[in-house]
C-alpha cells in the first residue's frame, strides 16, 4: 500500500501544498487525482471533481477512457519534475503547443496567441522559445514553458509534482512567485507537491503533510507552521535547516521511514514518535479538528506542542 | 600500520594552521564541441568555468562553495583537490605545485600519489559512486590495497570495521558485507564517506553530499560530517546550491562561505558576515531566494533581479558578470570589473567584488542601467 486511506480537498481558487519526504506517497497522490496510477497499481475509493461551482461532481474513477482523455489537460493538466524528460527532443516547443491544441480540438492559431502570452507572463520570450528545442532551454525555461505548455488548454485545476526540484533556490523562488500571479490571473486551483516545506509554506493557503503513505495533519498554512499539532510535523520544522534560527534548535528525526511492504499496524509514525503509547501501535488515528479549519491525526496531539518544542519566535528576531 | 600513524602523527605536529593548498589566479577554461566543418572556419567556443580564482585553504578549515549551477563551483572544487587541471594559474599543495609533481616538472619535493591520496571526494550521488557488483567490503578495501600495501588483512578490516562503526552503522560486520542497492541512501554517504576517510586526506570536497538526502537526514548527515571533520583534522570543502545547508556547515565549524557567480568568487567571508550582512547584491539575491518557514515572513515578492536567466557563460557580461542582472548596476559597471580584493583568498575576512563597496568609485556618479532605481550615494560620500 503506498497510499493509505487519504481524504484530501483541493478547494477552488486554493493552492494547497502537499509535502512529505521521498517515498512518502506524495507523487501517488497526484496520480490518483487524475486516475493515472500505473499497472499493477490499483485506485479505490472516491475522487469528485467539480466543473464549476455547485454544479454536480464527476466521478473520475468511474469516467470512460475518452472522457478522461478530455478531462485531463483541459480541466486538470499536470506538471512534472524534470522539464527535460517531459519534452520531445525532436520537437520544438512551438509543436508541443500546436500538436496539444490539435489533439484536444481546440484552435490552433487563438490557442498559439494565448501560448505567447502565457509564455511571455512566465517572463520568457515567447518567438525563441517556441523556436527552440527543449535541450536549447535551460532547466529553468524549460521548467517555465513546460508551465506554459500545461495551461495552454485553460485547465481549472494545475497538479504539480516537485515542479521545481531539480532547479537552483533562486529560480525555484522565481517561479514560486510567478505561479502566485498566474493562479491569479488564470483562475487556478493549484496542488503543488514537495519535499522542501519552507519552499511551499509562504506560497500555499493551505499545507498537508504526508507521512509514509497517510496524511498526519492538514490546516491553514500559517497555523501548520506556527502551531501544529502533530510531533512529525513539528519534527520536520525543526529538522530543515535555516538561514536565522539558532543552530541548536535544528535537530534530525531519528528512525527512518517504514518500508511501504511493511507499515506499522496503527499510527505509521508511532515507531519514531517521542509521545506513541499502546494505542498508537495498535490503532490508526481518527482526525481529531485541532483548530479552525485544522486536522491531525494523532491521538496525542494535546501533548505535542510540549513533547517536541519548536521555537518559532526565535526565527523573527 | 603502526609506522603509518606514527608518520601520520608526526606530521600534524607541524602543520598546524599550515596552508594546505593554496590556489592563486586559477583559471579553468573548456571548449565547447563543434562539427568539423565548424572547426574549419571558427575558433573553439570557450566557456570560462572557473575566472581568475585565488584562495588559500589551511588546516582544519570548513569552506562552502554556494552558487547557481553553471556558476563553477564544481568545477573549481574538482581544481583545489587537483582532479581538474587549470588553464592558468598555479595550485600548490603545501608549497608543492600539483601539476608539475604530476608532469614531473621541476624538483618534485612531494609526489603526486601522495597528493592525490591527501586530496578525496565525496561525490553528489552516493549510489553511482560505489560500484554495485561490490560489496561494501570489497570497495573499502581497494583504496588501502592500492596505498598500503603492506598492511594484513586483519589490519585492513578491523580499520574499515572500526570506521564503519564510527559514522554509526552498526554492526559493521553487517553492512560491510552487504551490497551498496542493500543501503538507504543515506548509508551509501556514509560508505563514501568511509572510503574518502580511510586515505587519512588533508582536504575532502564534499559535492553536494547532502542536498540528495532527506530533509529529516540533512542535519543528522551534517552534524556526522562535522563530528568527522574536527575528528580527522581534515579541511572540508563543501559544494552546495542551498545557504542554509552552506550556513548549518559553515556557522558550526567557524568555516567560511563563498558566493560564486560565472566562474568568480563574488564575496567570501565567516558566514554570520556573508549570510546575515551581504555586501555583494547577489548574495542578498541568494538570500532573498532561500524561503523562510515562517510563511508570514516571506511574502513572494518580485525577484530581486532584472532577469531570471542566468547569461550565456560562453560569453559573459563586460565589466561585472553581474551587471545584467544587478538590481544596482550603473554604467561603471559594464565596463570595470569589481576586484575582490588581495586578502580574500586569507581565512577569516569578509571582502565583497562590487564597486558598492567602494565609496569613492565613480560607480556613485555613474548612471544607473534600464530598470535600475536610481539612489543616492551612501553618507560619507560627497560630490565636492
Amino acid at each position: 500500500m503506498v497510499l493509505d486511506d487519504v481524504s484530501i480537498d483541493l478547494r477552488r481558487g486554493e493552492i494547497l501544498g502537499v509535502v512529505g519526504e521521498s517515498g512518502s506517497g506524495k507523487s501517488m497522490l497526484a496520480n490518483a487525482m487524475m486516475d493515472a496510477v500505473e499497472e499493477p497499481g490499483v485506485t479505490t475509493g472516491e475522487i469528485r471533481y467539480y466543473p464549476e461551482r455547485g454544479s454536480e461532481p464527476v466521478n473520475i474513477l468511474d469516467l470512460s477512457d475518452e472522457e478522461l482523455r478530455s478531462l485531463r489537460w483541459e480541466e486538470i493538466s499536470m506538471v512534472f519534475q524534470g522539464a527535460l524528460s517531459s519534452f520531445n527532443p525532436t520537437m520544438t516547443i512551438r509543436g508541443h503547443f500546436e500538436e496539444t491544441l490539435d489533439a484536444h480540438d481546440y484552435d490552433v492559431e487563438e490557442g498559439m496567441d494565448r501560448a505567447r502570452e502565457l509564455l511571455a507572463d512566465l517572463y520568457l520570450d515567447p518567438d525563441r522559445v517556441l523556436d527552440s528545442y527543449s535541450h536549447e532551454l535551460s532547466g529553468g525555461m524549460s521548467q517555465r514553458a513546460l508551465i506554459a505548455l500545461s495551461l495552454v488548454l485553460e485547465p481549472q485545476v494545475l497538479l504539480m509534482d516537485e515542479p521545481t526540484a531539480a532547479l537552483d533556490l533562486l529560480m525555484q523562488r522565481s517561479i514560486l512567485s510567478l505561479l502566485d500571479d498566474i493562479k491569479e490571473k488564470y483562475d487556478l486551483s493549484i496542488l503543488f507537491i514537495t519535499h522542501d516545506l519552507p519552499l511551499v509554506s509562504g506560497l500555499a493557503d493551505r499545507l498537508a503533510i504526508l507521512y509514509a503513505f497517510e496524511l498526519a495533519e492538514v490546516g491553514p498554512s500559517e497555523q501548520v507552521v506556527r502551531n501544529s499539532q502533530h510531533p512529525y510535523t513539528r519534527a520536520l520544522l525543526r529538522a530543515v535547516p535555516s538561514l536565522d534560527a539558532p543552530l541548536e534548535t535544528m535537530r534530525p528525526i531519528p528512525g527512518s521511514a517504514p518500508n511501504p511492504a511493511n507499515t506499522p499496524d496503527g499510527c505509521h509514525y508511532a515507531p519514531r514518535c517521542p509521545l506513541a503509547t499502546d494505542e498508537c501501535y495498535e490503532e490508526a488515528p481518527p482526525w481529531f479538528d485541532t483548530a479552525d479549519d485544522q486536522r491531525t491525526a494523532c491521538f496525542n496531539h494535546d501533548d505535542a506542542g510540549d513533547a517536541v518544542p519548536l521555537e518559532l519566535e526565535v526565527v523573527e528576531s | 600500520m603502526s609506522d603509518q600513524r606514527n608518520s601520520t602523527e608526526s606530521q600534524t605536529a607541524d602543520r598546524d594552521n599550515e596552508t594546505v593548498v593554496s590556489l592563486e589566479d586559477v583559471s579553468v577554461n573548456f571548449e565547447k564541441e563543434q562539427g568539423f566543418v565548424d572547426s574549419l572556419f571558427n575558433d573553439a567556443q570557450r566557456v570560462r568555468a572557473v575566472d581568475g580564482v585565488s584562495i588559500d585553504i589551511p588546516e582544519n578549515e570548513v569552506l562552502a562553495l554556494v552558487g547557481e549551477s553553471g556558476c563553477g563551483k564544481t568545477t573549481l572544487g574538482k581544481t583545489i583537490i587537483g582532479v581538474q587541471r587549470p588553464t592558468s594559474g598555479t595550485v600548490t599543495y603545501r608549497g608543492q605545485d600539483v601539476w608539475n609533481a604530476k608532469d614531473g616538472n621541476g624538483d618534485v619535493r612531494i609526489p603526486y600519489g601522495d597528493i592525490r591520496k591527501a586530496l578525496q571526494i565525496i561525490h553528489q550521488d552516493p549510489g553511482a559512486a560505489l560500484n554495485p557488483n561490490r560489496k561494501v567490503l570489497t570497495s573499502l578495501e581497494a583504496p588501502l590495497k592500492r596505498w598500503n600495501s603492506e598492511m594484513s588483512p586483519e589490519d585492513r578490516r578491523a580499520r574499515i570495521f572500526a570506521l564503519l562503526d564510527r559514522v554509526g552503522m552498526q554492526p559493521p560486520q553487517e553492512y560491510a558485507h552487504r551490497y551498496p542497492h542493500q543501503l538507504s541512501g543515506g548509508e551509501q554517504q556514509r560508505v563514501a564517506l568511509v572510503r574518502a576517510l580511510l586515505m587519512n586526506p588533508d582536504v575532502i570536497l564534499a559535492d553536494e553530499a547532502v542536498s540528495a538526502l532527506d530533509v529529516s537526514l540533512r542535519v543528522e548527515t551534517m552534524d556526522l560530517l562535522l563530528e568527522l571533520q574536527a575528528q580527522f583534522n581534515t579541511s572540508f570543502v563543501f559544494i552546495s546550491h542551498t545557504l542554509s545547508n552552506a550556513r548549518y556547515l559553515t556557522e558550526k565549524a567557524g568555516g567560511r562561505v563563498a558566493i560564486m557567480y560565472l566562474g568568480e568568487i563574488v564575496e567570501i567571508g565567516p558566514p554570520k558576515k556573508v549570510l546575515r550582512d551581504p555586501k555583494h547584491p547577489y548574495s542578498k539575491v541568494l538570500r532573498w531566494a532561500t524561503a523562510d518557514l515562517d510563511p508570514s515572513h516571506q511574502e513572494l515578492t518580485d525577484p530581486p533581479v532584472r532577469s531570471i536567466d542566468i547569461p550565456d557563460p560562453v560569453n559573459p557580461p563586460s565589466g561585472c558578470h553581474f551587471h545584467t542582472r544587478c538590481p544596482e548596476a550603473r554604467e561603471a559597471c559594464t565596463t570595470e570589473a569589481p576586484e575582490l580584493g588581495d586578502e580574500a583568498g586569507q581565512p577569516g575576512t569578509h571582502c565583497a567584488g562590487c564597486h558598492r563597496t567602494d565609496p569613492d568609485h565613480e560607480y556613485w556618479d555613474s548612471d544607473p542601467l534600464d530598470g535600475v532605481e536610481a539612489e543616492f550615494a551612501p553618507r560619507g560620500e560627497s560630490d565636492d
